[in-house]
């Protein structure tokens, strides 16, 4: 069922080079996904999340100090390594520090047509956050129409608002079915299907998500074994697939998640509202938070409860990345909440590339543990 | 090669620092007998805006407050490992898990229980920046915390929705100010805090010129034990009179010929806080005749500058030395706001190539032979992009010395790998230790 995501996920750069043969249009690269991507699809730009490889890095050395997290450094290695040649522009959103080095050796060291740095605020629980953005969103959208020569309408940022807001409520169907006892995807395979949300161009990925649900809807099953133990995975960036099918090869059934590449990504929707660019900038505003927005008031630990509740989650698999400052402030107070809520946690650090055997034991044993809860 | 010998000798005015200091963690802790409020923020809050409460609003500053825990390395490692034993990860910032760590031990650097402060008030610029008084707050069973946030881009892109949106959250402070402490908010105080704040700021960065002078005039070490009275209250008389006494003593010291070291035949900038516990380093390099004249992090924590009109790097002009007089609250924060974000050491937040141009400016116009760069694990904010500074400067013609280390965390620093390092570092320079 999930073939052509996990086909667009192994052959992302084919597919964006292919893309821009067919289409003719803009490839902008992004870091972070905070990026109002409803702008670029209103100037018909494709908007490609700059992901890592998960491979040993051996080239950023001389850029990034090794105490900032393997992510940001495996990001850059893709841009060193001539992976992303055929971007048209670079861009980021402002988030954690970590992710912003890539961002800058980026430009300084990849010759590129188009770079943006975007100052998305820090305090998105001030009121006072959304004019903010919104004026920075005015002024990036006459950044990028000055660049594509051409002007943004009304009806263009429309266009822009409907292509995400229907591809996150197709994935909240999808996500829908993974209430069910045995769900009819794994946690694995809708990680495919999320994934590729960042590297496909929306209006395709939408119809390949609605073709998903009606095979979902005919009584279409994943081939693989979703009665497991009921897991979410949660914390810093994780696109680590190989993790996931580790997890499910134990008997664990990953249900849910709060990641980026995830439900942090598609949560919520463009609301409707008088001015269209606001209306984006509320969005971004209200969207669940990464940690390094989420203060002062701790709203990431109330949105992680309610999403575990509704996924009938039995326990947590808490994901860090090595040096991820954020998230690291985050944890302690997460797994105490969690816990304190019946909900038994389990924490991993994570590198570029992932000790598969050690962690599968420490999974095996989590599981056993929840397994017994469930004997006695 | 002759070696050159000057005059040195003490700075008068060390003791008045010193005393400054210990006042001010003295007023901290005492606030409470004589109706005063206590409260935390970090070095770079907008330590002014509280200052409109009244004349007893004593404040404590956080990475300063654990710089000096880190030189107590008893209590430093007491401190990291409390932290470390709440579940807070060894490589979070140093003085955050130092600060929290007093905290939890609750055991106050200078005698007794840590005292809680009222209320916290904290900017945001660095990813840990409000987390760490989130967590603080947490830890001291909820204390009210407010917190700005200020990372709208480098000043070259200023605009004036930026202001607002600062300003509009510093407006939002003071009503959250008055409700939290029940105080009724006096403008006058704020208007003369802002005043004070940029007196004191551009004349600590006017304090840093004089080190253009040759032998310089100050030594980092030296420089390190004067600027934190900046970090501790920006805002204050006190520290603005101190800072133009300190810079006419300066002054006179160059006039007159008087080094801060007995040889100088090398000058040199370090970068980001040093490891507090060792700064014996600098005193090491003095055996080469080698001077650290400042940095980029001593010059440009808290002096703010401008680009001069002949292209040269100078404190920046006062609102009243511009002849503009502060009337109204709005006009005091939208100067607060403006003037904090041409801070030199906010600008790299946003790009590592902007902090590498003022490095570079620096080892021009300072006369710098060579730089020492300390990739500090114990602060993510002002070690980001710093591998990107050592390609510039590199680039630029400078010698870099990278080292690594941590400013209050003793554990990763590696002293006698460092000397070591020295030395090689040295010996490339051509410079062998003079009583040798």
């Amino acid at each position: 069922m999930i073939t052509q995501f996990r086909d667009w996920d192994l052959n992302r750069h084919a597919y964006a080079k292919e893309w821009k043969e067919r289409t003719g249009g803009k490839v902008m690269g992004y870091f972070c996904t905070y990026v109002p991507e409803e702008i670029l699809y209103a100037a018909n730009i494709l908007p490609v999340r700059i992901l890592g490889s998960h491979e040993q890095n051996d080239v950023t050395e001389p850029h990034i100090f090794g105490m900032f997290c393997p992510f940001c450094r495996d990001c850059l290695a893709q841009g060193l390594k001539g992976r992303y040649d055929y971007l048209d522009g670079i861009m980021i959103a402002q988030s954690c520090l970590h992710i912003r080095q890539a961002y800058t050796s980026w430009t300084k060291h990849i010759p590129i047509d188009f770079q943006y740095y975007l100052p998305m605020p820090n305090n998105v629980q001030s009121p006072h956050a959304t004019p903010y953005l919104t004026a920075e969103y005015i002024q990036f959208k006459e950044a990028v129409e000055k660049w594509i020569g051409k002007e943004i309408t009304p009806d263009d940022l429309q266009r822009g608002i409907d292509i995400m807001n229907e591809n996150r409520s197709l994935i909240h169907e999808i996500y829908n079915y993974k209430k069910m006892d045995n769900p009819p995807l794994s946690g694995e395979e809708s990680m495919e299907v999320a994934i590729t949300q960042q590297m496909v161009d929306k209006r395709e990925h939408s119809v390949a998500m609605r073709k998903l649900l009606d095979e979902i809807a005919a009584g279409g099953k994943s081939t693989k074994n979703t009665s497991g133990t009921r897991l979410m995975i949660l914390g810093s960036e994780n696109d680590d697939i190989p993790f996931v099918r580790m997890v499910e090869s134990v008997n664990g059934t990953v249900v849910t998640d709060d990641h980026c590449i995830g439900t942090r990504y598609f949560w919520n929707n463009v609301e409707p509202g008088e001015d269209l660019i606001t209306s984006i900038a509320q969005r971004y505003i209200d969207r669940p938070a990464c940690p390094s927005k989420d203060w002062i008031e701790r709203t990431r630990i109330p949105h992680i409860l309610s999403i575990a509740k509704e996924f009938g989650v039995k326990g947590a698999i808490v994901i860090q990345q090595k040096f991820c400052d954020p998230h690291e402030l985050d944890i302690p107070a997460i797994i105490k909440s969690l816990n304190a809520n019946d909900i038994k946690t389990l924490f991993l650090e994570f590198d570029v590339t992932v000790p598969l055997g050690q962690f599968k034991i420490r999974v095996e044993a989590f599981l056993e543990m929840l397994q017994e809860d469930d004997l006695f | 090669m002759s070696i050159p010998t000057y005059k040195t000798e003490a700075l008068k005015s060390w003791n008045k620092a010193k005393e400054i200091r210990n006042d001010f963690y003295k007023r901290y802790q005492n606030a409470h007998e004589n109706g005063g409020l206590r409260w935390a923020g970090g070095a770079w809050s907008f330590g002014a805006i509280p200052c409109g409460l009244g004349r007893d609003i004593f404040p404590i500053t956080g990475e300063p407050y654990a710089a000096g825990i880190a030189f107590n390395k008893e209590f430093s490692l007491r401190c990291l490992e409390a932290t470390e034993r709440k579940g807070y990860a060894r490589d979070l910032c140093a003085y955050m898990r130092t600060y929290w760590g007093s905290i939890i031990l609750d055991e106050y650097l200078y005698g007794g229980k840590f005292p809680k402060p009222d209320f916290m008030w904290q900017d945001h610029v660095c990813c840990s920046h409000s987390k760490w008084y989130q967590v603080a707050s947490e830890l001291e069973g909820g204390i009210p915390t407010y917190s700005i946030d200020v990372a709208v881009g480098p000043y070259n892109s200023v605009t004036e929705s930026k202001i607002d949106y600062i300003v509009a959250q510093m407006q939002d402070g003071i009503e959250w100010l008055k409700k939290t402490t029940g105080r009724e908010y006096n403008d006058d105080l704020l208007i003369e805090a802002v005043n004070n704040e940029c007196r004191a700021t551009s004349a600590w960065a006017e304090i840093c010129m004089y080190n253009m002078a040759k032998p310089a005039p100050l030594d980092e070490k030296t420089m390190y034990s004067l600027y934190v009275l900046g970090t501790l209250e920006k805002h204050s008389k006190i520290v603005a009179d101190y800072y133009e006494e300190l810079r006419d003593e300066v002054k006179w010291r160059v006039e007159n010929g008087i080094s801060a070291t007995k040889h100088e035949r090398c000058r040199l900038i370090s970068d980001t806080q040093p490891p507090w516990g060792f700064l014996d380093v600098f005193r090491y390099l003095e055996g080469f005749g080698a001077v650290s004249v400042g940095s980029l992090y001593t010059f440009g924590l808290i002096g703010v500058w401008e680009d001069k009109p002949d292209g040269t790097w100078g404190p920046r002009t006062t609102p009243a030395q511009k002849g503009i007089k502060i009337e109204t609250r709005e006009q005091a924060l939208r100067i607060l706001a403006d003037w904090n974000l041409s801070k030199p050491e906010w600008q790299h937040f946003y790009s590592p190539h902007l902090k590498s141009d003022m490095m570079i400016k620096i080892c021009q116009q300072w006369q710098v032979d060579g730089v020492l760069l300390h990739y500090n694990r114990g602060c993510e904010g002002l070690s980001l992009g710093i591998a990107e500074n050592r390609l510039a400067l590199i680039e630029a013609g400078y010698p870099v010395m990278a080292f690594e280390g941590n400013m209050g965390d003793e554990r990763e620093f590696d002293a006698t790998k460092t000397m070591s390092r020295i030395d090689s570092f040295m010996e490339t320079l051509g410079m062998k230790l003079i009583n040798q």
